[in-house]
């Protein structure tokens, strides 16, 4: 790949732009006559400038180091990194929507309204809950919203000692995070060796003071969780609310729902299950979908249906307000909405499966040269615990980097915390087998670099724009603006 | 005299009267790769047995550090806020705090060597 690492800044010259601003031919106005003399700044801002051509080389330079979906295999494991099918873009982009602005009266955004009354009850139809908000922006806050809803459903029948929220240690990170976000302790209980729920620990763990039980299922580590029920009678029992991350979604579409599981309260990510972008920041959208119980809870305002059509309501005293600016990620969700109807019923269920046995092909193809987490069909995605140390040595770091020059996107690595050296692969529904085929036999290619010639592995990248990044001096001692030579 | 112990967590608690000093193992050094950055509590602070009273973050992972036992901090390593490497460098020497105990007691339900090796070898 070419070699350019210039930043903007550097490019500038004062003597150029990229584009002029037309003469002005109306009255001029100064600043200092509607601006507060401390607002206006005293020098100019140190923009780069530089003419267009020079401009549109250097982010195109940049976006060509860039590597997506649209350019390769991305098996991240607990993301699902599938392919964004361009129906969705074509939809997004229709002046219909593009043209409509969320400061418009509800008359005139019917069409937009109607999208998210009927992404509602999609959604509700396929999680197996009674009503969704479509406000949260992403996953964790989500998650954050799930634990207000929680706590505000206790807190209203007077129930305020509820305080605990229990994780499993194989939980994601952003768990224990959005609980102590939302204000409650979190209990961490240890997972049994295949990552599932021991329920021994669990109702030792319950308790009058618990508010709830985060989970996903299929757990972290691929594995359906076969308990679930039980789990679910027990937290029940104890007067505690179960929430479904919905990060895993998409090893159950239209196969099992978190409703009929025993989940009171869902997040699903459509970045992650429903085709929309992922990655970059995003945006994100993270909507949370309750049970009958808690539906007093959800946020304002909701889309309601009358009769002179759809109306967006505040009139729910109980709620817990809004959560985000307007409605949520419109444009997001909306790519959601096409990739549900182009789906259909039969379709997403065909995904989960293909995913699930992509997975499976995955990890019974590298089970002689990489070790099992666990031995056991898994879901949409599984954990390796390292290199087969029968072979060779190799730390997973080093596995991941090599990867990089076989051009493919490495797997989460050392997550989850429970598996020493983990690997976590994800291939998703929308890979080929000759896509899967390659990177297994880059896996092996690997185990054997890591016999014969293992500096070549442990010195690893050596094809891409950077090489091995000093993560330690990173960490410690970031640069994270840059300035001009003195 | 001072007694050496571990925990399960990998934790390692040296007694000397009724102070203890805690560290993390080697193993859990190892484990985790290079420490970036140690968070440690205010000296005076009150734990309880299992209380997390600090964290570790490496490039790999950012984990809790409980206390092995119920004690009040009397003493922190403030070295450690600026080289938190020294950890990677030798766990056994570059402790984290130091406590006065509360209850000995707690000291039977803690792992001696032997029993923190057999312990680490079956993980």
């Amino acid at each position: 790949m070419k070699k350019y690492d210039s930043l903007i800044f550097e490019l500038s010259n004062p003597d150029r732009r990229a584009f002029e601003i037309p003469k002005n031919d109306v009255e001029e106005v100064s600043l200092e006559s509607f601006l507060p003399k401390e607002s206006l700044r005293k020098e100019a801002p140190e923009l780069p400038q530089v003419s267009q051509v020079d401009l549109m080389r250097h982010y195109t330079n940049l976006s060509n180091k860039n590597y997506g979906l649209d350019t390769g295999f991305y098996p991240l494991g607990s993301c699902t990194m599938k392919y964004n099918p361009k129906i969705n873009e074509d939809m997004a982009r229709l002046p219909s929507f593009t043209e409509t602005h969320p400061m418009q009266d509800d008359a005139l955004v019917q069409g937009n309204l109607e999208l998210m009354d009927n992404l509602d009850q999609m959604l509700c139809e396929i999680t197996g809950m009674d009503k969704m908000t479509l406000q949260p922006i992403a996953g964790s806050h989500g998650e954050m919203l799930g634990l207000m809803l929680m706590k505000a459903y206790h807190q209203d029948k007077g129930d305020t000692k509820r305080t605990k929220i229990i994780v499993p240690d194989s939980s994601h990170g952003t768990n224990p995070a959005s609980a102590a976000m939302a204000g409650l302790d979190v209990v961490t209980i240890e997972s049994k060796e295949n990552g599932e729920i021991d329920l021994g620990e669990l109702k030792d763990a319950l308790g009058d003071d618990v508010a709830g039980l985060m989970l996903t299922n299929p757990n972290t580590l691929g594995l359906f969780e076969k308990q679930i029920q039980d789990i679910a009678k027990a937290v029940h029992e104890a007067g505690g609310l179960l929430y479904y991350d919905g990060a895993n979604t998409n090893a159950i579409m239209g196969i099992t729902r978190p409703g009929d599981m025993g989940f009171d309260i869902v997040h699903l990510n459509l970045h992650k299950t429903f085709t929309t972008p992922h990655g970059g920041g995003g945006p994100g959208s993270g909507p949370v979908g309750v049970k009958e119980r808690l539906v007093p809870y959800l946020p304002v305002p909701f889309v309601e249906k009358k009769e002179a059509g759809y109306k967006l309501s505040y009139d729910s005293p109980k709620s817990v307000g809004k959560i985000s600016n307007y409605y949520g990620n419109f444009g997001i969700y909306l790519r959601a909405y096409v990739y549900i109807l182009s789906m259909g019923y039969n379709g997403l269920k065909r995904a989960s499966e293909v995913a699930v046995l992509n997975a499976n092909y995955l990890m019974y193809s590298l089970k002689d040269h990489y070790k099992l987490a666990v031995d056991r069909p898994c879901k949409h995605e599984f954990v390796l615990a390292g290199i087969n140390t029968d072979i060779a040595e190799m730390p997973t770091v080093n596995i991941a980097k090599r990867l990089l020059d076989y051009g493919h996107h490495p797997p989460t690595v050392y997550f989850p915390l429970i598996v020493n050296e983990a690997l976590m692969v994800e291939p998703t529904e929308t890979e080929s087998k000759e896509m899967l085929d390659d990177f297994i036999q880059a896996m092996k290619d690997i185990v054997e670099e890591s016999k014969n010639d293992p500096e070549l592995v442990k010195t690893a990248p050596h094809t891409t724009p950077v090489r091995k990044l000093d993560e330690v001096g990173a960490a410690r001692n970031p640069i994270v603006r840059w300035k001009p030579e003195e | 005299m001072s007694e050496l112990y571990f925990t399960k967590k990998h934790e390692w608690v040296k007694v000397e009267g009724e102070h203890a000093t805690i560290g993390i193992s080697d193993y859990a050094q190892e484990q985790l790769g290079d420490i970036v950055f140690i968070e440690l509590p205010d000296v005076d602070e009150d734990f309880e047995r299992g209380d997390d009273f600090g964290v570790v973050e490496s490039v790999k992972a950012a984990s809790d550090i409980y206390m092995p036992i119920s004690g009040k901090v009397v003493e922190i390593n403030e070295e450690l806020e600026d080289s938190p490497d020294l950890v990677n460098e030798d766990a056994m020497t570059n402790w984290m705090v130091k406590v006065e105990i509360t209850n000995k007691e707690e000291l039977a339900d803690l792992l001696s060597e032997d029993q923190y090796k057999d312990f680490i070898e079956e993980e």
